[in-house]
């Protein structure tokens, strides 16, 4: 039978029944329109961010901070990751022999593993920082419970050697110290982040948007040369424990750009190893201590008063019968020394000569001249706690005062400053500015503080110091024509001055065509001498030998002088 | 009209496989640049540690002490010294 034949069709069914299934249909897709307009319109905000965590993850991206080199490109510091171990203890149910192994890896006892574990439910860092090959061991062992975590440590290679000038860092490898802190700004990294698509097996499949690129940390590099930073140090140490001496500092600054080759101070401490330092260790003393520098000065005032015309190189000066009276005060030289030249004033270190020039001096001049050099102010190299000394002003200073600051009393400098200043007679009369960082191209000329004579003359009398008959022939360095000053200042405590002394000496070399400032001083040596002659000099001559031999600068003294040296000549005790 | 049909048909099957390759391999290509990536860093680092060791063993600290006591060398005295000038 053909279905258009079928009789069912013939038969009509009561209407209502199809209108009913329509309106079934029509209610039936209301309620899903219903419901995509709730999810889509009120509720997709919310259900997208659902979705997204299913398979998008935002990643960390971790910055390293910068290394810190020195001018030939020897690193100082540098942040390595290491990794920390912890624990969740309640996962962590290790049988005896496991504790064993795990306390074996870790360098530790198995019973500290076991207190520590006992000590927390759920986090406890068993070590933290040790080295990646060490933690890739333990997780091996596949113990439950125990994790890693990745952080960055800084290492310095040269430990104690450089602690002062680059400092460290604390959590979070942020700058606390030193050069650390000083450029903390461009040695910190920043870190970025990414989100990506993850597939099933933890793979990053796709970059989606928001990529924020880490920015690494620059680079710093030092001025500081390490060969001539290790001369430094390991002969200031020296110094310091033959000499029983109580702290000492040493500076090497580069007389033709005025970058700091060399900062070394005792005491010191390693960075890598911070337990138990002690706030002395931690002093950078040749720029936060100041000192009354003693006969160190007397060079800049006899200097303004060459500059000035009031004496000549070889003007006349009586300083016997060994001491003057200026008002109620009288001055000493350590012994009588007669008429002495100008010249002889420094080589003898005679505190009436100094003084007697000193008074021919406006007080307004000298205070001047001081400012000029740079005392009374910081130097500021951007290092934590650095002070400028004390130049009190002139309108109040007597005749005394005047006269005692001619040769380094009532006058507070830091190391630092000192070998700053004498950059004006290792150069021509002209001071520039000091650098921490090596510099691509160094001031030629600086501001001129004394004329180009001056500086030379009163470079040839600081030649003169290390002659025989001259308070430094410990200063000579063989094959070099070494200038200087010795300095030996009693220290003041409470406003009086004790029978303790700081001894100090700043020279340069080869004097024909300085190339290198040093600054010594000794605080407090107590083992017999306590002069600057005695005590800083030698420290001066090691170092000034080994780096200019570093350096391959040629020698300058004439061949015929070298086997007159005068190391055993007897040294003229200083004024103190 | 049936066999332009057909040959449309072809083509929008054809540039649908395409975009599954070529989808397959930028996701490939992805992880391996992902991979090359990491590599790098632990390079980085490696390069990082290995200087650091050199550093420690070029510390001059430890050089004298060798040159000294191991090596028996010395400072030469200035009468050893001969200077040669630059010859430019």
């Amino acid at each position: 039978m053909k279905f258009a034949n079928s009789p069912l069709l013939s038969q009509r069914l009561p209407s209502w029944r199809s209108r009913l299934l329509l309106l079934c249909i029509l209610a039936g897709f209301a309620v899903l329109a219903g419901w995509s307009i709730y999810l889509q319109g009120f509720n997709s905000a919310f259900l997208q961010e659902k979705g997204a965590q299913r398979y998008s993850r935002v990643i960390e991206l971790p910055a390293t901070r910068g290394r810190i080199l020195d001018r030939n490109g020897q690193v100082l510091a540098v942040s390595t990751p290491v990794k920390s171990i912890w624990a969740i203890p309640e996962d962590a149910k290790l049988q005896p022999a496991q504790v064993n192994q795990l306390a074996k890896l870790l360098e530790m006892e198995p019973r500290e593993v076991d207190r520590k574990l006992a000590d927390s439910h759920d986090f406890v860092y068993l070590k933290r920082q040790i080295p990646p090959d060490v933690a890739a061991r333990i997780l091996a062992l596949d113990l439950p419970g125990i994790h890693d975590q990745t952080e960055y440590r800084r290492y310095y290679p040269t430990g104690d050697v450089t602690a002062h000038i680059l400092g460290f860092t604390g959590a979070g490898d942020v700058g606390l110290e030193g050069v650390e802190l000083a450029y903390q700004s461009v040695l910190a990294g920043k870190s970025g982040s990414r989100r990506v698509i993850k597939d099933r097996r933890g793979d990053v499949v796709e970059d989606v948007d928001s990529i924020r690129p880490p920015r690494d940390g620059k680079d710093v590099v030092l001025a500081l040369d390490d060969r001539i930073q290790y001369l430094a140090y390991a002969n200031l140490r020296r110094a310091v424990i033959d000499n029983k001496a109580k702290a000492g500092s040493i500076v090497v600054l580069d007389a033709r750009t005025g970058e700091v080759l060399a900062l070394a101070n005792m005491p010191t401490y390693n960075p890598n190893n911070r337990t138990r330092l002690t706030g002395a260790q931690l002093r950078n003393r040749a720029l936060t201590d100041t000192f009354e520098p003693g006969s160190t000065m007397k060079p800049f005032t006899i200097a303004l008063a060459l500059d000035k015309g009031k004496f000549r190189f070889d003007s006349r000066i009586q300083t016997a019968p060994g001491w003057f009276t200026i008002g109620t005060a009288t001055i000493h030289d350590s012994e009588p020394h007669g008429i002495l030249t100008v010249a002889q004033v420094i080589q003898k270190s005679s505190n009436i000569g100094a003084a007697k020039i000193a008074l021919t001096l406006p007080p307004e001049e000298m205070w001047h001249n001081f400012e000029r050099l740079g005392f009374g102010h910081p130097l500021n190299l951007g290092f934590p706690g650095e002070v400028g000394g004390r130049v009190r002003p002139y309108q109040h200073w007597r005749p005394i005062e005047q006269a005692t600051m001619a040769y380094g009393n009532g006058i507070s400098v830091t190391l630092m400053q000192l070998a700053h200043a004498y950059l004006v007679f290792a150069r021509n009369g002209d001071l520039i500015p000091l650098s921490l960082t090596k510099l691509d191209s160094p001031p030629l000329f600086g501001k001129q503080i004394f004329t180009e004579q001056t500086a030379h003359e009163v470079r040839a009398m600081l030649e003169m110091v290390e002659e025989p008959g001259g308070t430094a022939p410990k200063a000579r360095v063989a094959g070099y024509l070494v200038a200087g000053k010795t300095g030996t200042a009693h220290k003041v405590e409470g406003g009086i001055y004790v029978n303790r002394y700081v001894a100090s000496y700043v020279g340069f070399a080869p004097a024909t065509d300085p190339r290198l400032v040093i600054a010594v001083m000794i605080n407090e040596p107590s083992a017999g001498s306590y002069y600057g002659g005695d005590v800083a000099a030698p420290v001066f001559a090691k170092v000034m030998a080994g780096s200019l031999r570093d350096l391959g600068v040629a020698p300058d003294e004439p061949p015929q002088s070298l086997q007159a040296l005068g190391q055993n000549a007897p040294a003229v005790k200083e004024g103190t | 009209m049936l066999r332009a049909n057909l040959i449309l048909i072809l083509f929008v099957v054809a540039s649908a496989l395409g975009t599954v390759t070529s989808n397959y391999r930028a996701r490939r290509l992805f992880t391996a640049l992902e991979q090359a990536q990491v590599r790098m860093h632990s390079l980085d680092v490696e390069w990082g540690q290995l200087q650091l060791e050199q550093s420690t063993w070029a510390a001059p600290a430890r050089v004298e002490k060798i040159a000294r006591d191991q090596l028996h060398m010395k400072q030469p005295a200035a009468d050893q010294v001969i200077t040669v000038e630059d010859a430019k």
